[in-house]
């Protein structure tokens, strides 16, 4: 069985500022990122949807140290948003000073961009993620 | 099912920059495993390894044949597990149920990892490899940073304000260097306070240094038996009473139960249900402190505290020794150490020493203890149970 959403076209999709996921047609649950089945009933009865691109932020780190091959990225923080559509997504946060971010971010509305990691020694070649800026 | 008991256990001293290599350090836990337990490598009919990193660490793969051809157990089956920081507690469960259903009576099991041997940005980025490497690395997702979205999820879901909060996980830390002090094969011997935490440097935020494990050498290994072996071998075999293990995936698919970890909720489920007991029933618990804010989040996993309380307990001494539940009286992951491959072994051999009441002298064991719980997590996808009972 194909996939519907591979990993590459959900990647150069998100180069273009469109997050795409999966919809579920017998539960109606939105899975992205994608993978094989829904999140939720693990039914294969999906459609690809693009999402709108907004969320909320539910969590978030501002990461002092960095893996090997990004020492240069650091500071930076992480962001863990809900998406409009339901799921939860990971990626960067592009707002001010890193060091700055507190607590008070927790529940503030994002709209989604992206960035390419162009990848390292270990990693199968390069990857968009998101990248999310405050909307108020 | 047969019954099946731990016959005998070796512990290497858990450090930084072992001078040994990864089968030496291995050879040398598993002789005294054999030992302990009068048995020789030739009466082993099958060797289970925990190891992570040796492809990294030595540029050594399929460390478990090497490794049981050096000690002697010429030509037997040889496996190796690889599921994170959970691998050795895989490898211990594997085995008791290859004994369990009678293919094997003896079977040895190992852990090790040499972690020391990379630097900090290449055990940072090989530890990341436990995260999803396509949809959540290149956020820059880390270890250290994954349980930080989750101390501060844990901090608004609970109500907990954040200074609060890492009061509480500063407490975890001061616990387990206040026991790693007894403990003689511990990586660190330095007592420490909640203040040291609070100013140690920031890792990712609210994660500082002292709330995290350190990078480890080390090793451990138990030789278990079918109980009609066992009770041949030993007059205090400590028997499986219950296991469980379970996977998940990426963080982001885990939305719905965050901050708790569902897979190990799961888990721990079927190792009590098939002990037939409670977390009431437990004495004495091992469980995967890979942070402190991982150490609150799995006692109440665990069924120890109620979500969003686990902080409070620590802080009044419910997981000391003379506490309620007595919780990482090694030191735990914190300042036990944590050589990846090997922390599910340690912690199984922690326990056997508990349940055969060995550790008196070093001041650190629980009176009377009968049961006790192992819990070992690896990456975002594996959770390993054992209880282990005198019974
Ligand atoms: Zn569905």
């Amino acid at each position: 069985m194909e996939y519907k959403l591979t990993f590459k076209e959900y990647s150069s999709s998100l180069k273009e500022n469109k997050l795409l996921g999966l919809k579920c047609n017998d539960c109606e649950t939105v899975t992205c990122p994608p993978q094989m089945v829904c999140q939720e009933c693990a039914s294969t009865n999906t459609e690809v949807v693009e999402m709108k691109g907004k969320g909320k932020i539910v969590t978030f780190t501002t990461s002092f140290i960095a893996a090997e091959g990004r020492e240069s990225e650091a500071p930076y923080t992480i962001v863990m948003v809900e998406l409009v559509e339901g799921p939860w997504i990971m990626g960067n946060l592009i707002n001010g000073d890193p060091k700055e971010v507190n607590m008070d971010i927790i529940g503030k509305r994002v709209h989604l961009g992206h960035k390419v990691f162009l990848g390292d020694k270990y990693s199968n070649g390069e990857a968009a993620r998101p990248l999310f800026r405050l909307i108020d | 099912m047969r019954k099946v008991a731990v016959v005998g256990v070796g512990h290497s001293k858990f450090m930084f920059n072992s001078p040994k290599t990864g089968v030496e350090m291995l050879s040398e836990v598993a002789m005294d495993a054999l030992n302990e337990a009068n048995l020789t490598p030739k009466d082993v009919q099958a060797v289970f390894l925990g190891n992570v990193l040796g492809d990294f660490t030595e540029g050594q793969g399929m460390m478990q044949s090497f490794f049981a051809n050096d000690i002697g157990c010429f030509n037997v089956p040889a496996t190796r597990f690889e599921g994170a920081c959970a691998s050795g507690s895989m490898a211990v469960r594997d085995a008791f149920m290859w004994v369990a259903s009678g293919f094997y009576d003896i079977v040895l099991v190992g852990g090790v990892e040499k972690a020391t041997a990379m630097d900090t940005p290449l055990a940072t980025r090989t530890f990341a490899m436990f995260g999803d490497s396509r949809y959540e690395y290149p956020a820059g997702f880390t270890f250290p940073g994954a349980f930080a979205l989750l101390a501060h999820l844990y901090s608004s879901e609970y109500g907990i304000p954040l200074e609060r909060l890492t009061e509480q996980m500063a407490a975890v830390s001061v616990q387990s260097h206040y026991y790693g002090m007894k403990n003689p094969n511990a990586q660190f011997h330095k007592e420490i306070s909640v203040a040291d935490v609070l100013k140690s440097p920031m890792v990712t935020t609210p994660i500082k240094l002292l709330d995290a494990c350190p990078f480890t050498d080390g090793a451990a290994a138990i030789v278990i038996a079918s109980e009609e072996v066992a009770k041949r071998l030993t007059d205090k075999p400590v028997y499986f009473a219950g296991v469980g293990q379970t996977s998940s995936g990426k963080l982001s698919s885990q939305s719905k139960h965050l901050p708790r970890i569902r897979a190990r909720e799961l888990a721990a489920e079927q190792a009590y249900k098939m002990a037939g007991l409670t977390p009431k029933d437990i004495d004495v618990c091992e469980l995967h402190d890979c942070f402190s804010i991982a150490a609150l989040i799995a006692a109440e996993g665990l069924g120890f505290f109620e979500p969003g309380t686990a902080g409070e307990a620590w802080e009044r001494g419910e997981t000391r020794l003379e506490g309620k539940i007595p919780i990482n009286m090694s030191g735990g992951l914190k300042a036990k150490g944590h050589p990846i491959g090997a922390t599910g072994v340690s912690q199984v051999t922690e326990i056997t020493r508990q349940l055969r009441g060995e550790l008196g002298e070093q001041g650190r064991q629980v009176d009377g203890a009968k049961v006790g719980l192992v819990d070992t997590l690896g990456g975002d996808g594996v959770i390993v149970n054992m209880i282990l009972s005198t019974k």
